[in-house]
């Protein structure tokens, strides 16, 4: 790895202004699961790294049952696999944060870095998505909200400004007979990269669907929300027939490419069995709730 | 060459100080600075889990942390399982159950290892697989490993009844 600097600081307002006179040159580092490995290739050039996870508001993990969640940045994956309320009320998410690498890349990992790293197939990105996320950013001028879907513009790039660093996240709290899942097609059983991931929440209103979101990784350069595909489904019974429309819909909506994990085809194949799968195991978890 | 860093960190259950540079991962600075070179270096992408740590109880990639990181942290390296030149129990069992050959992804096994066994003194075969999952072994295979770990997790719960009856 090329020399860098590196700086631990405890405050936002310290980590807003060492990001901001290093500009360009700088970036918050987290857990360095991806960030290292890509400073090491080369394929990320950096020359200072300011690790964000000492600072009080990234390491948060709160929930209020009107309020809902608040998800610091830094926030280790393993906190959120272990944590009941998590479990409970987010398990679409905590799903999504436990399949990330083995227990050694958990403890490092945190979801912000998952959505800061960019990637079209980060499991995280697309379970925040279906839950409606905002992520709250902090930089030299002050604060903004970006719906988590507008936050990844291209593979590896965000909306992050230099001097910019993500929070948390913020997710509503869950309403009366909704829940969420995520599921992802790897070619093993554990600790791959997803060839299609999806994730899905719910709210039913008696047997009828109130409220969708469904969100694909791995389809398209970023990961993508299928409004069409849960828009159609308001008002409607989850049966066979409407399970078989919204998968077809979400993989309208994917645009893959062909690679080393899986072929277009087979990923707009799968993009629809996922759908069908994760929209039934949402509305199992809805019912009870 | 960039700066060197102090860094104060308990490794082991020792007090250390060192330097290093920002650009080092722990595990290098473990090996090259401290001279720690039980933790070995595999595959440098978190993957093979032969760099495996515990760094505030918690199992870690060494290949995928700085050793600035380390500033403040509680580290156990493989070095520290043996205590006076007595060996830990899954080191023992390792050896009885013939669970390693080449012997590079060792350190690693046995800190996930302890890892699990410390946090849950009863884990079944599948607890072990899933603790384990991060750790790879391309001459052994899993099996005697998993079978060394649940041996010694059953003789560190009769130990503990042991004491239990003894007091």
């Amino acid at each position: 790895m090329h020399a860098i600097t590196y700086e631990a600081p405890t405050t936002l307002d310290q980590a807003v202004s060492i990001l901001k006179t290093h500009g360009e040159n700088a970036r918050p580092f987290c857990g360095g699961t991806d960030i290292i490995i890509q400073l090491r290739a080369g394929v990320r050039r950096t020359e200072h790294l300011v690790d964000v996870k000492k600072i009080k508001e990234l390491q948060t993990l709160s929930f209020d049952a009107k309020k809902g969640l608040r998800l610091g940045a830094a926030v280790p994956c393993i906190e959120i696999s272990e944590s009941d309320v998590m479990r409970r009320h987010y398990p679409g998410l905590t799903e999504a944060a436990h399949l990330i690498g083995s227990l050694q890349i958990q403890n490092r990992a945190s979801v912000g870095g998952n959505l800061c790293n960019g990637s079209p197939a980060a499991d995280t990105t697309p379970a925040l998505m279906a839950l409606g996320a905002r992520a709250r950013i902090v930089g030299p001028n002050g604060e903004r909200e970006v719906p988590v879907e507008a936050f990844v513009v291209s593979p590896g790039r965000t909306v992050l400004k230099p001097g910019e660093l993500l929070v948390e996240l913020l997710v509503p709290a869950p309403a009366p007979h909704s829940s969420d899942a995520y599921l992802r097609f790897i070619p093993r059983n554990e600790m791959d990269i997803a060839v299609v991931g999806v994730g899905a929440a719910l709210t039913l209103d008696g047997d009828k669907v109130k409220a969708a979101r469904i969100a694909l990784g791995a389809v398209a350069p970023t990961p993508i929300l299928a409004s069409k595909a849960a828009d159609a489904l308001i008002g409607m019974k989850l049966d066979a027939a409407a399970l078989e429309a919204a998968g077809r819909a979400a993989s309208e909506a994917c645009s893959p490419i062909d690679d080393m994990r899986g072929t277009a085809e087979f990923r707009l194949h799968i993009a629809a069995v996922l759908t069908r799968r994760v929209l039934s195991i949402a509305a199992e978890r809805a019912k009870k709730n | 060459m960039s700066k060197k860093t102090l860094v104060e960190a308990t490794i082991n259950g020792e007090t250390v100080e060192f330097l290093c540079e920002p650009r080092q991962s722990l595990l290098e600075t473990l090996r090259d600075v401290l001279e720690l070179t039980g933790s070995k270096e595999g595959c440098l992408t978190g993957d093979c889990g032969a760099c495996t740590v515990l760094v505030d109880g918690r199992p870690v990639c060494s290949c995928l942390m700085l050793g600035v990181e380390a500033q403040g942290k509680n580290i156990v390296t493989v070095e520290g399982l043996a205590i006076n030149g007595v060996l830990h129990v899954l080191q023992n069992k390792f050896l009885e159950h013939a669970a390693l050959q080449c012997g590079i992804c060792t350190p690693g096994f046995l800190i996930s290892a302890k890892s699990l066994l410390d946090r849950n003194p009863k884990p079944t075969e599948h607890e072990v697989r899933y603790a384990l999952a991060g750790n790879l072994c391309r001459c052994t295979g899993y099996d005697k490993i998993v079978k060394a770990v649940l041996d010694a997790a059953a003789d560190i719960r009769s130990q503990g009844e042991g004491k239990a009856a003894a007091r």
